[in-house]
């Protein structure tokens, strides 16, 4: 059906979304490689000439790379495990017949809609304030001393407040892959006397996990750039400084831009391994 | 589904979910109700749940001190234009690649979605630069084509998952009964598109409602929304927590109701149409 004509139109209509993608990806790269490779401190004497390799070894010795790569892995890695795991058993419990399922599946799902910036301040104030928030109202309900949460435990909190964000995203993509179970395979299961745990073993697993597979690389992509949650809560301090809040201190608090260019380089790098697995799931889902 | 229960089955099914979703929704539920309660009661110990004095008063404060309304504005304005500008870009690209697809479709596609794995964080400075040259720091038009751009790919890819549904075969037989190309857009093939076309608009409203890193580094008064509205009640301002309820009750309360509207759609847009 498509003629020369149609072709050269559709081409046409693809231009304005090509070009523009085209200049957002590769002007701000091009950039950023360039400042990499600059010694350019905007506030003190601007940019100074080309410093080689410098600034990425700079950005790998300093003092504060290491322990960003460490914290940025516990949170992505700590907040996947949680909401996969929760997320499977939701989706499974969801998923069951019951009465008022529809506003279940809202409750679950409203937090994925609140802003980033009001879900961290929500629980950091009115959760974790060690003098007034709720958790500390419940220690003391039970003997015991409330602990200031984003202070002395700053990682499990980020981590809460965060799968907390995630959870209802996990859940969501989770059940509509359970529904789509042909539920006729679990009765034969059922009839053959296949014990609960292996009819979910056997069957509800395997056929959950390219949804899994593609919840973890959404997440991880996402996760990997969290930003709102530490700016608001903790500031980076206290070990939450992610690898790409450190990399927003260098650029817009130190204004090291060569430095925080050598460290965004970095990031992209790291992205895109991840984006590679999900864009060939993505991909070979197309050819069907 | 045909799977037979006993009633005492989906009774303890439904205690359970419930039992569940609302922990999970008790943090909104708190927020919502802290907002009309006086600050004395909103800290009070043990905590109050409902039957404190309801009072309208914060929200007035909040609006009279933050001019809330200008931040409320900024937000309509960048997330709205934003979709807009983005549907007028995606729609006729997701329309050729999916009616009239090359052997470059799959691949353009895949490499648009790839422009979204860029991390922010990655060309922040040169965003800012290019932002404080062209005089577009802090203001709504900056944000609005920002926000546009890192939101296409997933317009272009919803679209697209929606118009390929669209089957060819309905054309087909409007061509045989004598349908101009014209006739053929506008009676046939909008009507089916719009439904799609709406959903995308919806999730990308959200979406970009809800964006925190951009509309954070890239405002400071002038062009600020609600996110950073919220921002800045990071302490000590955050310790009033009937105001800051009330301020973030006002923030997410649109987006909430537009939300459950969405769900459905939720997924697809998220995961570029690999999980329906």
């Amino acid at each position: 059906m498509a003629t020369k004509a149609s072709r050269s139109a559709a081409r046409l209509m693809m231009a304005p979304a090509v070009v523009l993608l085209l200049g957002w990806m590769l002007v701000p790269l091009i950039m950023t490689l360039w400042f990499s490779f600059r010694t350019y401190l905007p506030l003190r004497g601007g940019d100074q000439g080309w410093t080689g390799f410098d600034n990425y070894v700079r950005f790998v010795t300093s003092s504060a790379f290491w322990p960003a790569v460490q914290t940025t892995l516990i949170i992505v890695v700590g907040v996947l495990i949680i909401t996969v795991v929760l997320g499977v058993l939701l989706a499974m419990l969801l998923d069951q017949p019951m009465w008022g399922q529809g506003v279940v599946r809202i409750l679950v799902i409203a937090p994925f809609f609140v802003m980033p910036t009001v879900s961290a301040l929500v629980w950091k104030n009115m959760f974790m304030d060690p003098v007034n928030g709720l958790f500390a109202h419940l220690w003391r309900f039970f003997g015991a001393e409330p602990i200031s949460w984003l202070s002395d435990a700053a990682m499990p909190s980020i981590i809460m407040i965060v799968s907390w964000q995630w959870l209802p995203f996990a859940t969501l993509i989770l059940l509509t892959a359970i529904q789509s179970l042909d539920s006729e395979q679990l009765e034969a299961a059922e009839m053959d006397g296949a014990p609960k745990l292996k009819q979910f073993y056997y069957i509800i697993l395997p056929h959950l996990g390219r949804a899994i597979t593609i919840v973890i690389l959404i997440q991880t992509i996402f996760l990997l750039a969290i930003f709102a949650e530490i700016f608001v809560t903790t500031g980076g301090a206290f070990g939450t400084r992610t690898l790409s809040y450190l990399i927003f201190q260098r650029v817009l608090e130190s204004q090291n831009v060569g430095l925080g260019s050598a460290g965004g380089v970095y990031a992209i790098i790291l992205a895109n391994i991840v984006a590679i697995f999900l864009m060939r799931i993505v991909g070979k889902n197309l050819d069907n | 589904m045909a799977r037979a229960v006993t009633p005492r089955r989906k009774l303890i099914n439904t205690g359970a979910a419930w039992a569940v979703g609302l922990l999970i929704f008790f943090p909104i539920l708190w927020t919502i109700l802290t907002s009309f309660k006086s600050e004395a009661q909103a800290i009070a110990s043990p905590p109050i749940l409902f039957n404190f004095d309801w009072t309208l008063e914060n929200y007035g404060v909040v609006m009279e001190r933050s001019n809330y309304a200008r931040f409320l504005w900024n937000s309509i304005i960048i997330a709205g234009g934003s979709t807009i500008l983005g549907l007028i870009v995606a729609v006729p690209a997701a329309w050729s690649m999916a009616f009239v697809p090359s052997r470059r479709t799959k691949d353009i596609l895949l490499w648009m979605l790839s422009t979204k794995m860029l991390p922010a964080v990655g060309v922040l400075y040169p965003i800012y630069l290019l932002f404080i040259q062209m005089g577009l720091l802090d203001s709504r038009a900056g944000l609005v084509i920002v926000m546009m751009l890192i939101n296409l790919p997933i317009i272009i890819w919803m679209l697209y998952t929606y118009f390929r549904e669209i089957p060819v075969e309905i054309l087909e037989a409007a061509r045989m009964d004598g349908a101009t190309l014209r006739e053929e857009v506008l009676y046939i093939l909008t009507p089916m598109a719009i439904p799609g076309i709406a959903s995308t608009m919806l999730l990308n409203f959200i979406l970009a409602w809800n964006e925190a890193f951009w509309t954070l580094n890239l405002t400071a008064v002038d062009a600020a929304p609600l996110t950073a509205f919220i921002a800045s009640y990071s302490s000590p301002e955050g310790l009033f927590f009937a105001k800051l309820s009330a301020a973030s009750t006002m923030a997410i309360a649109p987006i909430l109701i537009l939300g459950w509207f969405s769900q459905k759609q939720l997924v697809r847009g998220l995961t570029f149409g690999a999980v329906k």
